[in-house]
């Protein structure tokens, strides 16, 4: 089991300072907002890899991290060398609306990484590449002519995917990719991911709020909150024992059709702003738990069990 | 489904149903012909109730909820059938008895707090200006109801709070003032459309917890519309499952849930990823909702149902009761061949 991808020490921090003159009118002081702090995770090859998290937790920096939209501001992306070449990463965005070009036609957008990356040696190959593409995606070779709006939501996320398998990746990074989609419809594209995942020997690092999605999807899941990883674990293990307070407090809050906790009091609080965290770990202020070594000191990320790490005071302390 | 629709004259517009609409059709007149988003639907909110009005993007949920506000906007209309609030028809009013009856008699929540508010005004100034117009309070008094109902939604210090502008408040507590606000003249009806989905899952849940009680402190009956099964479960009393501008499925929340006994509500079921299980393969739907310009013939859910037949695409069937619920398939009254 080799890791596809390997981040170390990853930080980001935004500059979110007002513009000079403001700042020298107003007296104010430069402004930055630590987006990811530390986040370190491997990411097994052919498996699914999860990050959870609220709106803000830093998630989708993550992402964008990755794909090397962004630079990080310290630590390290690894990615793994196969067959003596790197490994190539794509990316598959949440709107399929706003991230297909409207005036190109399908078949362009599909064939423009192939012929980035000068894939196909000729026109009628890439054509060809292109109508196979559409086919592996549920699509036919006839739709290479129309536009995205003549498409769907669902069929625009299939478009996505299939520019995205053209410039054949061996790790889709998937921000969100059927959040923006009816429920009968995200079936559909997620059965469609795992199908590629087994044919095609991808590997994913996949970013959703959406915990029974992820569920369904990944074998490794990072819950994130304000920037850092707060619990890793195997699937399985984290949703039948969660051990961070908000690990369980995510898992007692997300809707269930099956087993519908209508009588239970929900836990008041919200996230803090990440311009202004809580000192020590910032989940004290709605931990239930919390003590005076929460409100000061931050915690590390400590393996508990075997495969389980958890940033968390309490849990370390065996108080909970 | 309809208990105690007609029973003995009442005596004030309490002992009336929240929400009473029936047979409506809300059409769209275009260049190509007339389209018919909502075609022949009925609904009752009881007082205290929440109903939870169910259905993927295009079904037609939202467009019946802005229906029932009269906030159709041009080139709809209300082409056939009855709204009618606490026993008053509110279809077919003029624009100056509608302002009168929305905000006084029914309250609204969308999706997106920020919009619902003016950003230039302080959330007070709003909250005032709002109970002045339905009530007879003065501005002291308003002032007061104005606390009690930041304080009743649960906003910590109301006092503070009164002064502050929408945006120095965090999404789920905007949402709550937006609530207050919809609560401001204590109406019989609330149309919450998608309340919950621009937060994220913990905020939902304090929202989804303070709906249920204000709906059983107040009295007042709540349309809830949206597209997630699992709010629907947390919430409503009993659910409504629009396809293509029709109910095809409604009754008791369990049932519904647990014993859908449409196709699609099945599907829709077995399509949501379990938190308890994981299976290899998601069950699917094949092919998407019919666009308003072209839905099919028959059922409308024909070219996507397993079990179709050729009835099926000759013939709509009617919403009838099927154990405790109302379901509009063939397969349960008589079998999908002609």
């Amino acid at each position: 089991m080799t890791a596809a991808l390997s981040i170390k020490g990853m930080s980001k921090t935004f500059d979110v300072s007002a513009p000079w003159l403001n700042r020298v009118l107003e007296g104010r002081e430069r402004q930055f907002v630590k987006a990811v702090s530390d986040v370190s995770f491997d990411v097994t090859e052919g498996s699914c890899f999860s990050i959870v998290g609220e709106s803000g937790c830093g998630k989708s920096t993550v992402a964008r991290l990755v794909t090397g939209l962004y630079r990080p501001t310290a630590g390290a992306v690894n990615f793994t060398d196969r067959d003596g070449r790197r490994l190539r990463v794509q990316m598959i965005f949440q709107d399929p609306h706003s991230s297909l070009n409207p005036r190109w036609r399908v078949g362009d957008i599909i064939a423009e990484p192939i012929h980035e990356l000068q894939l196909r040696d000729s026109r009628a190959k890439t054509k060809q590449r292109v109508a196979e593409l559409l086919e592996i995606v549920g699509l036919s070779a006839e739709d290479a002519v129309k536009f995205p709006h003549e498409f769907s939501g669902g069929q625009r996320q299939r478009i996505s995917i299939a520019r995205a398998l053209a410039s054949e990746p061996d790790l889709l990074v998937c921000d969100e990719p059927t959040s923006a989609l009816d429920v009968s419809v995200q079936a559909q594209i997620l059965n469609l991911m795992r199908r590629l995942q087994k044919e095609l020997g991808l590997t994913y690092l996949f970013i959703s709020h959406d915990l029974s999605v992820v569920r369904h999807m990944s074998d490794h899941i990072a819950v994130m909150y304000l920037g850092r990883i707060i619990e890793q674990a195997k699937v399985e293990t984290l949703f039948q024992r969660p051990l961070h307070p908000y690990s369980k407090l995510l898992l007692d809050t997300i809707p269930d059709i099956h087993a519908p906790h209508r009588a239970k009091d929900s836990q008041a609080g919200e996230p803090p702003s990440p311009l202004n965290p809580p000192p020590g770990c910032a989940f004290h202020p709605r931990c239930p738990f919390a003590n005076e070594r929460c409100r000061h000191e931050e915690p590390d990320l400590l393996e508990h069990v075997q495969d389980v790490v958890v940033a968390c005071h309490a849990v370390e302390e065996g108080r909970l | 489904m309809f208990d105690g629709r007609n029973e003995a004259a009442p005596q004030d517009s309490r002992t009336y149903p929240a929400l009473s609409v029936e047979n409506l059709t809300v059409e769209f007149p275009s260049r190509r012909g007339v389209l018919t988003a909502i075609d022949d639907v009925s609904m009752e909110i009881h007082r205290g109730e929440i109903l939870g009005v169910v259905g993927e993007s295009g079904a037609g949920k939202s467009i019946t909820g802005l229906a029932v506000l009269g906030l159709l906007e041009a080139p709809g209309r209300v082409a056939g059938g009855s709204i009618t609030v606490g026993g008053r028809r509110v279809d077919g009013l003029t624009e100056a008895e509608l302002t009168k009856v929305r905000g006084r008699e029914m309250g609204a929540i969308f999706q997106d707090p920020l919009t619902a508010l003016n950003p230039l005004f302080t959330v007070g100034a709003q909250l005032v200006e709002t109970i002045r117009l339905h009530t007879d309070l003065d501005k002291a008094q308003a002032r007061e109801k104005a606390l009690d109902l930041l304080r009743e939604v649960g906003i910590p210090a109301p006092e503070d709070r009164l002064k502050q502008y929408p945006h120095q408040f965090s999404g789920g507590m905007r949402q709550r003032v937006v609530i207050a606000l919809a609560l401001a003249a204590d109406p019989q009806l609330i149309i919450a459309d998608e309340p919950t989905t621009a937060l994220d899952v913990s905020i939902q849940a304090q929202i989804i917890a303070l709906l249920r009680r204000l709906c059983e402190d107040y009295g007042t009956g709540i349309m809830l519309v949206t597209h997630d099964m699992g709010v629907i479960a947390e919430t409503a009393d009993r659910v409504a499952v629009m396809y293509s501008g029709k109910v095809i499925e409604s009754g008791p929340v369990e049932d519904v849930i647990h014993k859908p006994h449409h196709p699609y509500t099945q599907g829709l079921m077995n399509a949501i990823p379990s938190l308890h299980e994981r299976v290899e393969e998601l069950e699917q739907i094949d092919g998407s909702m019919p666009r308003l310009a072209a839905r099919p013939g028959g059922c409308s859910f024909h070219p996507r149902c397993p079990h179709a037949g050729p009835r099926c695409r000759k013939q709509m069937p009617p919403l009838v009761p099927v154990d405790n619920a109302m379901a509009a398939c063939w397969l349960q009254q008589g079998g999908t061949e002609l």
